[in-house]
Formats: structure tokens, C-alpha cells, sequence
């Protein structure tokens, strides 16, 4: 584990940053900074506030993280929410809404929601308002596509978001008509964690002999949770196109996480559609499989992102990080990561993802290209350093400090 | 002689929640914000391009022409320099006065069918002081080379525009501060608008070693061209 330090970002992050986040902290030592999320570990949340919340602390600020407590049946309940709120039609009973509630109570009783600036992270543990008391503000933080909303489940969410003092979206098309402020920030990877770090040829090769992959052919690859709107079956069916003339081997690696329950039934339904084809490997890793994501990104020709929906879609600037060419599904925050033919493609269709691949496979001189210029968008843009700078502006504008007077 | 302290920025931002399909609805929506909002889509649209430059010079400009796909007004809109205006509100006009007459030749509204929709958006920019200082070219074109490109941001876009002084903070602080008119001259004919803050470093620092007879400098790492005229470290 890499220690939590600022200094520890000087090679990696743009010239001049730390000394910024030095001054830009300047006016909120001392303040008091919670998050509060659904899951410890497995997601892009988790993982962020992973190495956020230290690097506040790093910075002066008195920042602390929190997880709601919930059972199955409560993430059966959130995960039917998350789908809903993606536009997926689903069955939301009164007995599902008390589920919830109930949880939420009973974490608000539990948790020490006690801060100069409170931010809930998604729609899990958004109720947790009902115990605000007068001291500090509230924010929500949503990190998911809500742009379509099945409108009950948004209506009732919307009657607790609207006692925030603002929310925070990742896109400006994710947001909602709301009183309050809403505020744009990008979520970020870091480039010192497990999952983004250096890593030698003989690394990379031991760990890829381990999970049973040969680097024999080109590989591509595609990192997400079993989840319909990440479209694995689309990504199969595009690479059983390309390899009708073009070797290549599909890697499908997916992650699962403790509030995500509909996981395994995707992934049966990948199994199948892949077969029993000797260059299609499925692979199914626990949430703290960091290494081994690193090491498949860094060993593949081509990295995919084919989500139909996304909230963000990290992995494509994990990819691009390690100098990848990415193909996205024109869907959510990877729109803004990939800027078309020169941080990567976005495509619409399997036959436009096939494409793609196979000009990236056949043209290694653009890939290399691409990959590099990838590579520095992503080292000004969406590196945790520019995060911070963000949260730091947030705990300035909305968490009591001035935004006047410079740093 | 006065020294240069270089000042970095930071931008909050916020989502208006007003949102525009097509053309009209742009024109209609834009006369309505307020001039934080034209500035974020103008001006500011640099600060959020500092190494990838966007195909057009600002966001309504980029909107026409790869969401709605009207490359016409795209291109109209491209070309605006804000340097040609005196305030904000001139500006809004002209970009007004562009749309209204486009939308005068054609018989259907422009709409996005594919893309996405056009998201007004504001933010305030909070000034960060850097630390670093200079007291001669030398120091100077030093302090260039390593600040962060919000810092080239902030003196040749952001503190100009707010004084509505006609040249940036570097052009008149090597005049001024350095007595060295000719390179100051120089620096204020480089075009802040014409790309990415990175191109434009790579620009100024180019004037400040031919000034200084330095071979040519380029930062570390610096290998290669982006659309936008920016290098990309290797």
C-alpha cells in the first residue's frame, strides 16, 4: 500500500499540482469532511474514497469515511433502485420502500453523522438526511446515470435529495430538476493504487499465467461488473466478428461488489453466450483483484468499455492511463474521456465496435498513438489530484468556508 | 522593478439544469443566462482544455457542429474570437446575432437527433497564488515552464478580461517589470484563444529563450503534435 501522501503524486500528476492542493487547502484546515457510502470495497466509489479520504487528511482536512450497514434484502432493494434510476422498468413495492427506509433509520441512529461537510454517496444511504441536525452541510453525491429515471422511484429519492444543501453529478446530463445548487465533478482513478501503478513485463506475465491467460495472440479486453448495461454479450458478438479474419484472444474480467446481487445471474448468461470457445475467458474476480486488473489492462492490444448505460465508466481512464486505446459505448462520463480518433472511439452498435478493433488490431502505429495521447488526457483530467481540488473547492463553497479572497 | 507572482485558479462548477435540443432553444436559453454562464462557455472553455484542444474554440461552437451536426454554424460560431469584444455582453450578442441569421436561411430548426442535448453551465473561478516568483526573464520563463496550466489561464485569459485590460498579465509585466517591450510586444500577439494552454506554454517559452538566446526549449518529455497544437509528454 502506497502511503497516503501528496508528496507521493509529484512524479505522476501534472507539474506544479501539489504545491496548488497545498495552497487551495489553505483555508479549510480543520474542517470536518464525512462520506458516507453502501460499500467498503468492489465499485469506483469505494475505490476512490479508498485514497481520497487519507489525502485530505494529508492536506489538513479532518476527513472520515462511513459505510451503511445493510443486509441482503436491502441490496436486493438499492439494486432494483439503481436499475430503476437507470431507466430499467422495474416492480417497486411499499414494502420495498420500507426495506429501505428502515435501513437508513437504523444507520442514521448508528453512524456519527457529525461533520462541517456530509457527503452521502448514491441513492442507498440518501434518507440518512432525516437525521441532519443544524450543524454542517449536506451534500448528495450521485454517481450513477439518472438522466432517464423510472419516475416513482425518482420521486420518492427527490423527496429526501431536496433537503440537501446541493448535489453533486458526475455529468451535466445526469442532472435532475432540483431547488437546491448542483455541482459537475468528475470522479478520477488513482495512479498509485494497486489497479494503476507500474508494473514490469515479468509481473504482468506471471499474473496473466496465473488467471490462465496465454499472451500469444492480441488481447482484448473488457473490465466491468456482469451487468446487462455494461453489454458483455454485445462486446462477445463483436469479437466473434473480428476474429472470422483476425486472431485475437477476448479476455471478459468482472468484479463483483457486496450491494451488486444480480451479478452471478449475468454472469451465467455471459458463460453461455461465450461457449466453450478456447480464446473467450470469463473470468470472475473478487472486489480486491487490483493487480490482476492492472496486469490484464496492461497486457491487452485493445480495451473495450461497450456500456450501453454508464455512470462514469472509470475503467476507460484505467485503460487509457496505462496507454491503451479504448472503445466506448457512446454512453455516459466515457463521452468525455474519449474525444473520437484521439484519446480512443466511441461506437453505437457491435458492428461499429468490431470495427473499430479490427482497425486498431491491423494499424498499431495509430493504437500507439492514441494510447499515448490517451495517456496525458487522462493524467490532466481525471487523475485523484485533480479530484481533490474539487472536493477541496466543494468544502470551501458549500462546507462554511469563503470562496472569496484567493487561496 | 516589480516582481511576478504567478497565480494558478481553480474553477467550482455548476449545472444550471437548462438545457437546449435545438438551435432556437440555444439562442432563447443564452439570452436569458447570466454572463457567468457566457463566460464558462467562452473564455472558460480553455481552462478545461489545456492539453487536448476541442475541434471549436468554444462550446456552443462545438455543440452545432458535433452534436446537432450543423458544421455551418459550427463554423460561424469557431471563428468568434472574445478577444474582439470589450464585455461579456457584446459578446453574447454576437454569438446571438450568428445564430439568428443562420437560423433566418433555413427552413427547419437544427435539432440534436443523435447527440446530446446542450447543457448551460456556470462556475467561479477562485484565484490559488503559486509561490513561484520572478525577478528576471530568466526566473521568469523558469516559473513558465513548470506552473500549472490553470497559472497560464489565469494571467493571459481570466485576469485580463477581469481588468479589461487589452494585453495579458505577462506582456505587461515584462514591459513593465522588465523595461523589455519588444518581447512583450511579442507575447501579446500570441493568440490565447487559438488552442490548447499547452500550446500556448510551448508558444510563450519559445519567445522567452529566443529573447534569452537559450536553444529552444522544450519540456520534459515533450514529443509530439495534438490537433490542438499541444505536445504530449512521452
Amino acid at each position: 500500500m502506497i502511503p497516503a501522501s501528496l508528496e507521493a503524486y509529484r512524479e505522476v500528476a501534472p507539474p506544479g499540482t501539489a504545491e496548488f492542493l497545498y495552497r487551495l487547502s489553505e483555508k479549510v484546515q480543520g474542517r470536518s469532511f464525512l462520506h458516507v457510502n453502501s460499500t467498503r470495497q468492489g465499485g469506483g466509489v469505494a475505490e476512490i474514497l479508498m485514497r481520497m479520504v487519507p489525502l485530505l487528511n494529508d492536506l489538513g482536512v479532518k476527513a472520515s469515511w462511513e459505510v451503511l450497514d445493510g443486509d441482503p434484502e436491502f441490496f436486493r432493494v438499492t439494486k432494483a433502485f439503481h436499475n430503476s434510476l437507470q431507466g430499467e422498468e422495474q416492480v417497486i413495492t411499499d414494502d420495498m420502500y420500507e426495506i429501505f427506509l428502515e435501513c437508513n433509520r437504523q444507520n442514521a441512529e448508528r453512524l456519527p453523522l457529525d461533520a462541517d461537510l456530509i457527503m452521502i454517496h448514491d441513492p442507498q444511504p440518501v434518507a440518512l438526511i432525516l437525521r441532519r441536525d443544524t450543524r454542517g452541510k449536506w451534500v448528495w453525491r450521485c454517481h450513477i446515470d439518472a438522466s432517464r429515471p423510472q419516475r416513482r422511484v425518482w420521486n420518492f429519492l427527490r423527496g429526501y435529495v431536496e433537503r440537501y444543501d446541493a448535489a453533486v453529478f458526475s455529468l451535466p446530463k445526469f442532472a435532475q430538476r432540483l431547488p437546491i445548487p448542483q455541482y459537475l465533478v468528475y470522479p478520477s482513478i488513482d495512479p498509485l493504487s494497486d489497479k494503476n501503478r507500474e508494473l514490469s513485463d515479468r509481473e504482468v506475465a506471471g499474473i496473466l499465467s496465473r488467471l490462465g491467460v496465454p499472451q500469444d495472440k492480441p488481447i482484448l479486453l473488457q473490465v466491468s461488473r456482469f451487468d446487462r448495461f455494461k453489454d458483455p454479450v454485445g462486446v462477445i458478438n463483436a469479437y466473434r466478428m473480428v476474429k472470422r479474419r483476425t486472431e485475437c484472444r477476448l479476455v471478459l474480467a468482472g468484479g463483483g461488489a457486496v450491494d451488486d446481487p444480480e451479478g452471478q445471474v449475468v454472469l451465467a448468461e455471459v458463460r453461455e453466450a461465450a461457449g466453450r470457445g478456447p480464446d473467450i475467458h470469463v473470468l470472475e474476480l473478487p472486489p480486491d483483484a487490483h493487480l490482476e486488473i492492472n496486469a490484464l489492462q496492461r497486457a491487452a492490444t485493445v480495451v473495450l468499455q461497450k456500456s450501453t448505460r454508464e455512470g462514469f465508466g472509470l475503467t476507460v481512464a484505467e485503460a487509457m492511463w496505462k496507454g491503451k486505446p479504448v472503445i466506448g459505448g457512446t454512453a455516459g462520463g466515457i463521452t468525455v474521456q474519449i474525444v473520437y480518433d484521439l484519446t480512443g472511439y466511441t461506437v453505437n452498435s457491435v458492428e461499429g465496435a468490431a470495427y473499430r478493433i479490427r482497425y486498431l488490431l491491423h494499424n498499431p502505429e495509430a493504437a500507439t498513438r492514441i494510447g499515448r495521447i490517451a495517456r496525458e488526457h487522462v493524467r490532466r483530467n481525471f487523475l485523484i489530484t485533480r479530484h481533490l481540488a474539487d472536493y477541496l473547492m466543494l468544502l470551501r463553497a458549500v462546507g462554511g468556508a469563503s470562496l472569496e479572497g484567493g487561496a | 522593478m516589480s516582481r511576478f507572482e504567478f497565480v494558478a485558479c481553480s474553477e467550482l462548477i455548476q449545472i444550471l439544469g437548462l438545457r437546449a435540443d435545438d438551435e432556437r432553444e440555444l439562442a432563447e436559453i443564452l439570452a436569458e443566462v447570466s454572463l457567468d454562464c457566457v463566460h464558462y462557455h467562452t473564455h472558460g472553455h480553455f481552462l478545461r482544455h489545456g492539453f487536448v484542444g476541442a475541434p471549436y474554440p468554444n462550446d456552443f461552437a462545438t455543440w452545432a457542429a458535433i452534436q446537432v451536426r450543423d458544421r455551418v454554424l459550427g463554423e460561424r460560431l469557431g471563428v468568434v474570437s472574445p478577444l474582439e469584444f470589450s464585455s461579456l455582453e457584446a459578446l453574447r450578442e454576437e454569438i446571438l446575432t450568428i445564430i439568428d441569421d443562420h437560423l433566418s436561411h433555413l427552413t427547419i430548426v437544427p435539432r440534436v437527433i443523435f447527440g446530446e442535448p446542450f447543457d448551460f453551465i456556470q462556475s467561479r473561478i477562485v484565484e490559488v497564488p503559486t509561490g513561484v516568483t520572478a525577478d528576471s526573464l530568466e526566473e521568469f520563463r523558469d516559473g513558465l515552464a513548470a506552473i500549472q496550466p490553470s497559472a497560464i489561464y489565469f494571467h493571459t485569459i481570466e485576469a485580463p478580461r477581469r481588468l479589461a485590460r487589452p494585453e495579458t498579465d505577462f506582456a505587461a509585466w515584462l514591459r513593465e517589470g522588465l523595461g523589455r517591450t519588444a518581447l512583450a510586444e511579442a507575447v501579446n500577439r500570441v493568440d490565447p484563444y487559438a488552442g490548447s494552454l499547452e500550446r500556448l506554454r510551448t508558444e510563450l517559452l519559445r519567445l522567452c529563450d529566443a529573447d534569452l538566446n537559450r536553444p529552444g526549449h522544450v519540456p520534459a518529455g515533450l514529443m509530439a503534435n495534438t490537433r490542438s497544437g499541444a505536445s504530449i509528454p512521452g
